[in-house]
């Protein structure tokens, strides 16, 4: 059964000709039809995503590629499409078709990848359940009345629930990784300009990564490869050479030094995340790791800094959606400034207005110095305390979040609630850092658990083979819900 | 530190999101509930640091003065939601 292969499976399988691309992507888009109460994707296009798929195996066939690898990947709704809409989860972007692909598309394609729909996702990719979208909340397959994480959660729930074999996401406080989490999966945030941020819609410029979510490290190891690289388009892309992740998979633990904060133990935890963190932490010692205790003092101001830096980087953000050149546009208006009014009042939910005006009021004439600069100065002491901490380990590990994944509407009242849960993601953007989250385990209700791994500036690869590494001797990246079997 | 129901209605008017006076009350609560969490970044001192906009304090990119883009006005301007002769039509602005 294609849904039961990882895509590393799958490409090797294509490339012996042992499963068609058709066969692959009929297979998902079935299982897309069967499954729409997940609410995992926005738009699936089954004539063109099969016309692609029996495109791959024509040249496959035809051209003798074996590289032309033909495998069908969900991409959250952020990334501009030329075949497909771009919502990104807001009724202002519902009817944009992009006249462009972004960059990540485009390396996908010539990787031979291709999408097999958009996935849902927090409105502009600000929350942490996808309960924020114009579309409705995203349910978490592990239990349907629990959210599946955000703002990657359409992604997250379409690989968990194996509706598609892996999925791209997009990262700026955590929103790779605590779906992740949430939902039993490897998923990854690359170093801060690793991929090119060209045609993914922009929320906190200095903190936006893409990134995959995938069945594991070696999945996500094929992935980061296709896309990673400069791109002249992005001002912010690095011009650094791409090393060979997959190479680099099985070179092991033997004397990692594993750094874990006192900061990331907390006693507030989920008593049974912290047990299983432990127990995880125990399996990396017994594969060579040493464990050693660091300190990040200032970790804890993550989410105030965040809170400050990112609505006032997506105000100045969201403020091309107005009505004016595309998307959505109010039917009735007295003049400009009423028409503008009324389109983003109109085009925008509240989760995406709330931190519109925080951030716009943090950026204001007599707030600026208090609140912008002061975050972004916490956000050099943040990326200073890491810099510290890696001079007496290799990686950080820790719980990815505080709690496994939370009842629907639990944290609707309380924006700050909900805030919290992104305490151990957050620091991680500040200091452009990559990291990754990848399955330890199950609570007691079944629930998934996720460590993080974090690791110095452009150091996946150092990342990528010690999650290989656990999930050689581990199986619980390879767990299906009971439903999706 | 508390933001008021008039501080959000300035501030909405500076982002040109229009609110009715009963969800101005409401941003109101939630703004002011923000900007607590926000204020415990005042508990770290931040003396003589340097604020950091991006993670290797890289400058902007220079690149040679060369055209490289072509003109693509006809298809940016089919999603629009209203155009006349390549230009863009909203309500009048100068009367």
């Amino acid at each position: 059964m294609p849904h039961r292969q990882s895509l590393s499976a799958l490409n090797r399988m294509l490339a012996t000709g042992g499963i068609s691309s058709t066969e692959i992507t009929t297979h998902f888009l079935d299982r897309i039809e069967k499954n729409q109460q997940l609410n995992a994707f926005v738009s699936v296009d089954r004539e063109q995503t099969l016309a692609r798929a029996q495109q791959a195996d024509h040249s496959r066939r035809n051209e003798r590629n074996l590289n032309l690898k033909g495998l069908p990947v969900a991409l959250k709704d952020i990334f501009c499409t030329q075949d497909l809409l771009t919502s990104c989860g807001s009724r202002i972007l519902s009817n944009f078709v992009s006249p462009y692909d972004a960059t990540v598309v485009e390396r996908l394609d010539k990787d031979g990848f291709f999408v097999l729909g958009k996935t849902n996702m927090d409105e502009f990719a600000m929350g942490s359940s996808n309960e924020s979208s114009y579309f409705g909340p995203v349910l978490n397959p592990w239990n349907t009345a629990r959210v599946p994480g955000g703002s990657s959660g359409g992604s997250a729930a379409a690989v968990s629930a194996r509706l598609a074999p892996a999925a791209i996401g997009t990262d700026t406080g955590g929103s790779i990784r605590q779906p992740a989490a949430f939902c039993g999966l490897t998923g990854l945030k690359p170093s801060y300009g690793r991929i090119s941020r060209y045609g993914m819609v922009a929320y906190a410029s200095s903190l936006d990564q893409a990134g995959p979510i995938t069945q594991s490290a070696e999945d996500a190891a094929l992935l980061l490869q296709t896309m990673a690289g400069f791109d002249s388009r992005d001002s912010t892309s690095l011009d650094t050479a791409v090393p060979d992740y997959l190479s680099a998979l099985n070179t092991g633990l033997e004397n990692v030094r594993l750094g874990i904060p006192k900061e990331f133990l907390d006693p507030s935890i989920d008593p049974e995340v912290l047990s299983t963190i432990e127990t995880a932490l125990q399996e990396f010692e017994k594969l060579g790791a040493k464990l050693v205790d660091i300190e990040l003092p200032n970790s804890g101001a993550g989410i105030a800094a965040y809170y400050v830096i990112a609505p006032a980087e997506a105000s100045s953000n969201l403020s091309k959606f107005d009505g004016v050149r595309y998307g959505h546009r109010a039917s009735e208006f007295s003049d400009l400034l009423d028409m503008y009014e009324k389109s983003r009042a109109e085009g925008f939910g509240d989760e995406v207005k709330r931190r519109i005006l925080i951030g716009t009021y943090a950026l204001s004439a007599g707030y600026y110095d208090a609140y912008y600069l002061k975050a972004q100065k916490v956000r050099r002491i943040i990326a200073n305390d890491f810099s510290q901490a890696f001079k007496q380990c290799d990686l950080i590990a820790g719980p990815t979040t505080p709690s496994t994944a939370f009842p629907l509407g639990k944290n609707l009242d309380d924006p700050v609630s909900m805030y919290l849960n992104d305490v151990f993601t957050v620091p991680v953007n500040l200091a452009g850092l990559p990291a990754i989250s990848l399955p330890a385990g199950f609570d007691q209700s079944g629930l998934p658990i996720g460590l993080q791994l974090i690791g110095p500036y452009l150091k996946e690869a150092n990342i990528l083979s010690a999650a290989h590494a656990y999930q050689k001797v581990t199986d619980w990246h390879q767990r299906i819900p009971g439903d999706y079997e | 530190m508390s933001i008021s129901k008039s501080d959000v209605e300035r501030v909405a008017r500076l982002a040109r999101i229009g609110i009715e006076p009963h969800e101005a009350e409401r941003y109101s609560i939630d703004l002011s509930n923000i900007l607590t969490l926000v204020e415990q970044m005042n508990k770290i001192d931040t003396e003589g640091i340097q604020p950091m906009a991006h993670p290797q304090d890289i400058t902007l990119r220079l690149r040679d003065d060369e055209v490289k883009e072509v003109n693509k006005r006809d298809k940016f301007q089919a999603i629009a939601p209203a155009v006349n002769q390549g230009l863009y039509l909203v309500p009048k602005v100068i009367d």
